[in-house]
């Protein structure tokens, strides 16, 4: 019995000293403890909010070298979801993300610089409707740690705000008020390896 | 009782009453249903059409289902004696064809709407059919897709349908157009 607390104690310790090394990470895709939501004008009088209910990606984190630190995600764009289906249905359209010619997007990050203490801007490379676009998401690291499972974990919330004109997506149709589309991106994610 | 009780020399005034009223419907939602589709987000019609489009829709539905039982029920004229074996088959089928595709084209709207659990609300919400088969991913796509090419075929097959009935009357110059239009006897 004692050598076994003992031996989970080493396992503590060991994992606590290796999360100061540069770690690639999981998104917690199973546990869905990840989301990718945006939100648009409706006329300019409320705010729209949807989802995309499948992604997935990994990300590395160096807390001593942030210049390591990158980002790759993909979204099942067919998946985008605003709680109504015939909504749902025309922004898969052609009027809107045409999912039938563009069903994934992407998401690439180029560069990771500090701002604060726990923020950053991380610019990246987004595909959405066949267009590559550089974009910045102002990211905020939420906190990182032991999970109760055994495994370790590191979250990050990031927030963008988007034209997707800019991608070739029609949103001029639906006025003057829904130009920018906001994203919030929060990520869970598992450390690979030990 | 010419209204109700169709004969062998022409159908009831009652048959002939949902035979036309459906046709100008399936004719009138396929209008209906290609403008609203290229209306634009401000266009004052843009939410109107579709609800007058599912409630045209829900009101055909009950008057296809009234009918199938009055068809069911009353006797229905049988083939003019002059149709060959060949043309009272293709009939009865393209008439059930016809049949089949409706039911598909009211259950595919259907699920346009109530894919994600919403429930179709008609007739000025005086009338909520609840969703009773949702959770299959991108189902209001699909149902979509099959809303539109089987739009397209029925009228196919309506067209045909006419253009047989024309045949019957001004080639064969038989019954077939007449008994359809006709003023019932009494």
């Amino acid at each position: 019995m004692k050598k076994r607390i003992a031996g989970v104690m080493a396992a503590v310790v060991l994992s606590t000293a290796a999360h100061v090394q540069a770690a690639d990470y999981a998104i917690d895709k199973q546990g869905a403890h990840a989301f990718v939501q945006f939100r648009v004008q409706h006329l300019g009088y409320s705010w729209l909010y949807g989802r995309f209910n499948n992604f997935d990606g990994t990300f590395t984190f160096d807390e001593k070298d942030p210049a390591k630190n990158k980002v790759e995600v993909t979204i099942d764009v067919t998946s985008i979801d605003s709680n109504h289906a015939e909504r749902d249905k025309h922004l898969r359209s052609e009027d809107f993300l045409n999912t039938a010619k563009f069903p994934k997007a992407t998401f690439v990050s180029t560069s990771y610089k500090p701002t604060g203490e726990d923020t950053a801007e991380l610019t990246g490379d987004l595909t959405l409707h066949g267009v590559t676009k550089p974009v910045t998401i102002e990211v905020e690291h939420i906190g990182m740690g032991d999970d109760p499972w055994g495994g370790y974990r590191a979250g990050f919330e990031g927030r963008a705000t988007i034209k997707p004109a800019e991608w070739g997506i029609g949103m001029a149709k639906l006025g003057p008020a829904s130009e920018e589309v906001e994203l919030f991106l929060t990520v869970e994610g598992i450390r690979k390896g030990k | 009782m010419a209204f109700w009780r169709s004969d062998d020399r022409q159908y009831s005034g009652f048959a002939k009453l949902l035979h036309w009223l459906t046709a100008l419907t399936v004719v009138g939602m396929f209008a209906l249903g290609l403008w609203m589709m290229e209306l634009s987000y401000y266009d004052s019609w843009y939410r109107t059409a579709p609800d007058i489009h599912k409630s045209i829709g829900i009101a055909l539905v009950m008057v296809t289902a009234l009918r199938l039982v009055y068809k069911f029920v009353m006797p229905q004229p049988g083939a003019l004696p002059g149709h060959s074996p060949l043309v009272r088959v293709a009939a009865k089928v393209v008439h059930s064809v016809i049949y089949l595709l409706l039911l598909v084209m009211f259950v595919s709207g259907y699920l346009i709407t109530t894919a994600k659990g919403d429930s179709l609300v008609v007739f000025g919400g005086y009338l909520e059919i609840p969703s009773v088969f949702s959770g299959v991913d991108n189902l209001e796509d699909k149902a979509g897709e099959v809303h539109e090419i089987v739009a397209f075929t029925l009228i196919g097959l309506a067209v045909l349908h006419a253009l047989a009935a024309l045949k019957h009357h001004f080639i064969d110059r038989d019954d077939t157009l007449l008994r359809m239009i006709r003023r019932s006897r009494g």
